[in-house]
């Protein structure tokens, strides 16, 4: 039973913030159901009472003295910056403004 | 039909390490902007986070406080969402083994304890800061971003829903800052942004024990204005059902100064954080002994502090409250009371005088040398000084941190008395003021005391106003 | 005596007696660059001057009478997703064209400090993100061996690099097998060690469990003599080994004797290209012959390894991706709200794969998914280290093709993934079992391609992999070790 990626591309386009135009998305939508189809084949296996592998590292963290070190300068922390204004990074409008609802 | 109020909280707080939670920049508040970045802290391609064991042994001691149950194994998540805030478009989290599970905070309303139950506790890290061009989030052009804080280690506390009430939840709030402030895991500023609160409230007809749908409300910014809006949006929600529509569940924003929440626009979706273990972060394995010895480091805490302040110093509840919520001031008594034992007198000048001048001047307790406020009273009750004098001392001592003993020796402030120091003054009063004398002599009872207020001012406020009278009257009947 | 055709080991020698300078050393892989670099693209940046700079610096030590590391003053070319401080890296991608990293990654730092010059950065699939380095959001390598071929990938600037001479050793990564099949398709050895032996720190993400650095070269000697530097505990990445490191130095009187080798199955299958089960056999009596011993082992697991590998490495990709996003660094589309420039910048600046992963990945940990494809994954990825743990008992090494065929023509899979991701088959499950694992050359097809053979080790024992791959060394009978570039116009290099 194949899955149909198609109805599944935008709403997961969206979560990953991507935009894809209508060619990329049909293109997508194909690869990514065979891709899926295959990996599928895992649900196969009975991993009842299985622990799932996280990390192949069987070993506690390792923890670090709370000391502090020199921070990187304010030129190479901003050197990279697409758009900056002064000492901060800057970005466009984040909320829309609402219209206030009646409050009755 | 009659409702009721379901409120959960959801308290997220800055531990006081030096270093970051997983980098070693520090955590200094109010440096300039993006100067406390390093590329773990922000998310440089290719950095990788190290745990700082301080604010894990911060994290358990406030668990502990807290009543939660500290799981020995825990781990690290990563919750994705894209923010500008968010350096790595994950914050590294706990998710479902956190590193505390359950607990309870007990409050006091109206004379009746309650316990407040706590869901879990857990360790993740802070994001940046967000300045907006505007005056808030909604309707700004564009916003700065400021990663200083980012990275700085965030104890989150998710209560039951279990509080009833706005008035509830900042009483809830009071407690909880008092107790970690005791504990020293955070230093809970609201004002800096390191204690934060957002609430769930839904509402449920009364008995039920079925949630109704919920609102998230945020930015909330000091305790009142949590008080404010959850009370606010339980009107709100109070008044759409009654009127038989439905409640959205949806996140809303409390705007301070209308004093009221408006809906923040969701993006659909966006809720789906698609947790999964952080695979740069092994597991968190604790030794049942840094359990043991934290909880046997554990300071006193609040109640048991306002309970012995009774016990061992006769203070009444009052004083005792105000000597456990206001630490540093406690912390001054107790210092103090180690060297003079009229504790009542002591608690009297530290709530009264003490704290009235520490407010005139914007001084903290912490620069008053206790040493030096028991050598005043000391004065005072030798009769060396009277009141007035002692009060001025109080306030020179607080300012300039000059010994008491010293400025009474300087400007010669010691207490005028006797004949032989007060008549003069005496004398110098009735040759002045002729008037008020002959009043006196013919009767009028309230000449005297204007005469005694000349004679106290002569002395620079040094003579005792009954030594005062006495001489005075003594003086006219004779002369 | 051409000095780009020694080995790195030989270089050091030369070295160390005085016989060369660096700068003479450097100068020669820098004039073979200049030839040959503009047939196969190798490298996105390169820096002559840095290299030179750096060579002249080991050179007054030298002079100085200071005692030098063995590498020290022998060149180096190192993958474009490992940082380096004030020197662009872009891992291939639009993304990351402009970046410019504050910072060296721990494999950097200790290049530098032992005075390796730096050759330049070498090209890649974009993130790591393919196994024919056509994936490159700037232009395709090209593999030596047959310029119309790949070179693999998704280390394959790395591998042509050193196949050509234009580096003596090269640093890759190796995610699923980005090491080892291009050094199997361009006549290499490439090592990928145990996870958490080499630190991770300063190597862009593509998949945190999985992801190594690696080393690619001539001799299995040369390898070793990389490792020898590059391993051991970072207290800068929290998953690297505090493990005492061996030393791996290759000697040439190792002997396989009472080695017990398993021979993989699954990586000797009948659908595999019959020239390569037939190399890798042949190789595994030559050890026979010389006192091992082999028996067959069957993985069943490997079976779902490609299934497991394609949900968890694209799951923890599409987090650590999240990160481009035109706020602090890299490509930015403009845009005049937050969420259209978020999707904007990452919509134009990833490419093709990278966005297909993003996608698998996003899908696998959304709600309603994660139990069936996450979570599935990380279990049967269990099951995949038992399988491992099971066969170790019975063996030192287990062995097998490193690709089901050889290099492959340019454009010939970009259409279909699936048979792109099928050219890994061999080296997931090693990854997802976190095991080392190493590529040799084991002989040369009709069409005079590479061929390779894998060696996969317990955790800890690449030395164990390096030394049998240097007796393989010693004993191969065919040449050449290094391909002639045949060049369209006719002649060659
Ligand atoms: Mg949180
Ligand atoms: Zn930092």
């Amino acid at each position: 039973m194949a899955i149909d990626f198609g109805k599944e591309v935008d709403y997961v386009a969206q979560l990953a913030r991507l935009t894809l135009d209508q060619e990329e998305k049909k293109r997508m939508a194909g690869q990514l159901s065979d891709i899926l189809d295959t990996a599928r084949r895992i649900q196969e296996l009975d991993t009842t009472a299985v622990e799932p592998t996280a990390h192949v590292i069987n070993l506690p963290a390792v923890l670090r003295e709370d000391v502090t070190r020199p921070s990187l300068s304010l030129n190479r922390v901003l050197q990279n910056a697409p758009r900056r204004q002064k000492d901060f990074f800057r970005v466009p409008r984040i909320a829309n403004k609402i219209p206030e609802q009646a409050e009755d | 039909m009659k409702y009721e109020v379901v409120i959960g909280l959801e308290i997220h707080l800055e531990l006081q390490t030096c270093s970051k939670l997983f980098c070693s920049c520090s955590t200094t508040f109010g440096k300039e902007p993006n100067t406390n970045c390093c590329p773990i802290c922000l998310g440089l391609p290719g950095s990788l986070p190290a745990f700082n064991r301080r604010a894990i042994e911060l994290a358990v001691t406030a668990a502990l406080v807290l009543n939660s149950n500290v799981q020995l194994k825990s781990r690290f998540d990563r919750k994705n969402y894209f923010y500008p805030d968010l350096p790595k478009a994950y914050q590294i989290s706990q998710y479902d083994q956190p590193l505390a599970k359950g607990g309870y905070l007990r409050i006091e309303t109206d004379g009746n304890y309650r316990n407040i139950k706590l869901e879990r506790v857990h360790l993740e890290e802070e994001a940046g800061k967000l300045i907006h061009s505007g005056e808030s989030i909604i309707g700004s052009d564009y916003s700065l971003v400021d990663y200083n804080r980012a990275g700085i280690p965030l104890l989150e506390i998710v209560t039951a829903p279990d509080i009833t009430c706005g008035r509830e939840a900042r009483l809830f709030l009071e407690d909880l800052r008092s107790i970690l402030l005791y504990s020293g895991a955070s230093d809970c500023r609201m004002e800096e942004g390191s204690l934060r609160c957002d609430a769930n409230i839904s509402l449920r007809p009364s008995g039920s024990d079925k949630l109704g749908t919920k609102a998230e409300v945020k930015n909330m910014n000091s305790f009142r204005s949590v008080e404010l809006a959850l009370n606010f949006e339980a009107r709100r929600q109070a008044e759409i059902l009654v009127a038989g529509g439905t409640i959205t569940q949806e996140t809303r924003h409390w705007d301070e100064e209308k004093k009221l929440t408006i809906p923040l626009r969701s993006k659909e979706g966006s809720s789906d954080y698609r947790y999964f273990p952080e695979p740069d972060l092994l597991p968190l394995i604790l030794e049942d002994n840094l359990i043991k010895e934290i909880s046997a480091a554990l300071p006193e805490l609040p109640a048991a502090r306002r309970e012995r302040l009774k016990e061992q110093f006769g203070l009444d509840s009052s004083e005792a409250a105000l000597f456990t919520v206001n630490r540093s001031l406690g912390d001054f008594f107790e210092e103090a009371a180690g060297k003079y034992s009229d504790y009542k007198n002591l608690a009297k000048w530290v709530q009264g005088d003490l704290l009235y001048y520490l407010r005139e001047s914007g001084k903290t307790v912490e620069e008053v040398d206790p040493q030096q406020f028991i050598e005043l009273l000391a004065l005072l009750d030798a009769g060396e000084i009277n009141r007035p004098v002692a009060k001025d001392l109080l306030n020179e001592m607080i300012l300039k941190g000059t010994s008491p003993q010293i400025m009474v020796q300087k400007k010669g402030l010691g207490r005028i008395s006797g004949d032989e120091q007060l008549l003069p003054l005496v004398e110098k009063v009735i040759d002045e003021n002729p008037g008020a004398v002959e009043n006196y002599r013919q009767g009028k009872d309230k000449a005297i005391a204007f005469l005694v207020g000349r004679v106290l001012a002569r002395s620079g406020g040094r003579a005792d106003p009954g030594e005062v009278n006495q001489i005075l009257k003594e003086k006219i009947s004779r002369g | 005596m051409k000095l780009y055709e020694q080995t790195a080991a030989n270089l050091s020698m030369l070295l160390q007696k005085k016989e060369v300078s660096s700068v003479e050393v450097v100068q020669s892989f820098l004039d073979r660059i200049e030839l040959v670099e503009p047939y196969v693209k190798s490298f996105i940046t390169h820096t002559p001057a840095m290299a030179l700079d750096m060579a002249n610096a080991v050179d007054n030590r030298r002079v100085g009478g200071e005692k030098l590391h063995p590498l020290a003053g022998v060149p180096i070319a190192v993958k474009d997703n490992i940082s380096t401080q004030g020197l662009r890296t872009t891992c291939a991608s639009r993304v990351l064209e402009n970046y410019i990293p504050p910072y060296d990654a721990t494999v950097v730092e200790t290049i530098r400090r032992l005075g390796m010059p730096l050759l330049g950065k070498t090209n890649m699939d974009e993130f790591a993100m393919g196994s024919s380095t056509e994936n490159s959001a700037f232009y395709p390598t090209r593999n030596p061996w047959d310029l119309e071929r790949v070179p693999g990938g998704s280390s394959g600037g790395s591998a042509v690099a050193v196949s050509t001479g234009m580096a003596p050793l090269a640093l890759g990564s190796d995610t699923g097998g980005s090491i080892r099949q291009p050094a199997s398709l361009c006549g290499l050895t490439g090592l990928r060690p145990t996870y958490g032996r080499v630190s991770r720190y300063g190597l862009i993400a593509f998949a945190s469990s999985l992801d190594q650095i690696g080393p690619l070269s001539l001799t299995a000697q040369d390898s070793a003599m990389l490792m020898n530097v590059i391993s051991g505990y970072d207290s800068l990445d929290s998953t690297s080994l505090s493990e005492a490191v061996h030393d791996y130095t290759v000697h040439p009187e190792e002997d396989v004797k009472k080695l017990r080798v398993g021979v993989i199955k699954q990586n000797v299958s009948e659908s595999f290209d019959p020239q390569i089960t037939a190399a890798v056999m042949k190789s595994v009596a030559l050890l026979k012959d010389n006192g091992a011993d082999v028996d067959d082992v069957s993985l069943p697991l490997t079976d779902y390894g490609l299934g497991a590998y394609y949900l968890i490495a694209p799951s923890e990709a599409s987090s650590n991706l999240g990160r481009y996003d035109g706020v602090r660094y890299g490509y930015n589309s403009g845009g005049d709200n937050i969420e259209a420039m978020f999707s904007a910048t990452r919509g134009r600046g990833f490419g093709p794969e990278v966005k297909r992963r993003i996608m698998i990945g996003t899908y696998a940990l959304s709600a309603g998914y994660y139990d069936a494809y996450y979570l599935q994954a990380m279990k049967v990825r269990t099951l995949i280290r038992r399988d491992y743990e099971t066969a170790f008992k019975r063996f030192d090494i287990l062995v097998g093709a490193t690709t089901p065929t050889p290099a492959f023509k340019i454009g010939e899979k970009t259409e279909d993934p699936l048979q792109m991701y099928l050219s890994d088959i061999c080296n997931i499950t090693d990854a997802l079992a976190g095991v080392p694992s190493l590529s040799v050359p084991c002989g040369i097809s009709s069409d005079g391609l590479p061929l390779g053979m894998q060696l996969a080790a317990p955790p800890f024992r690449e030395g164990l992999l390096l030394k049998v791959a240097g007796f393989l060394e010693q004993n191969r009978d065919y040449l050449p070790l290094r391909p002639r570039v045949k060049l369209p116009e006719g002649g060659e290099v």
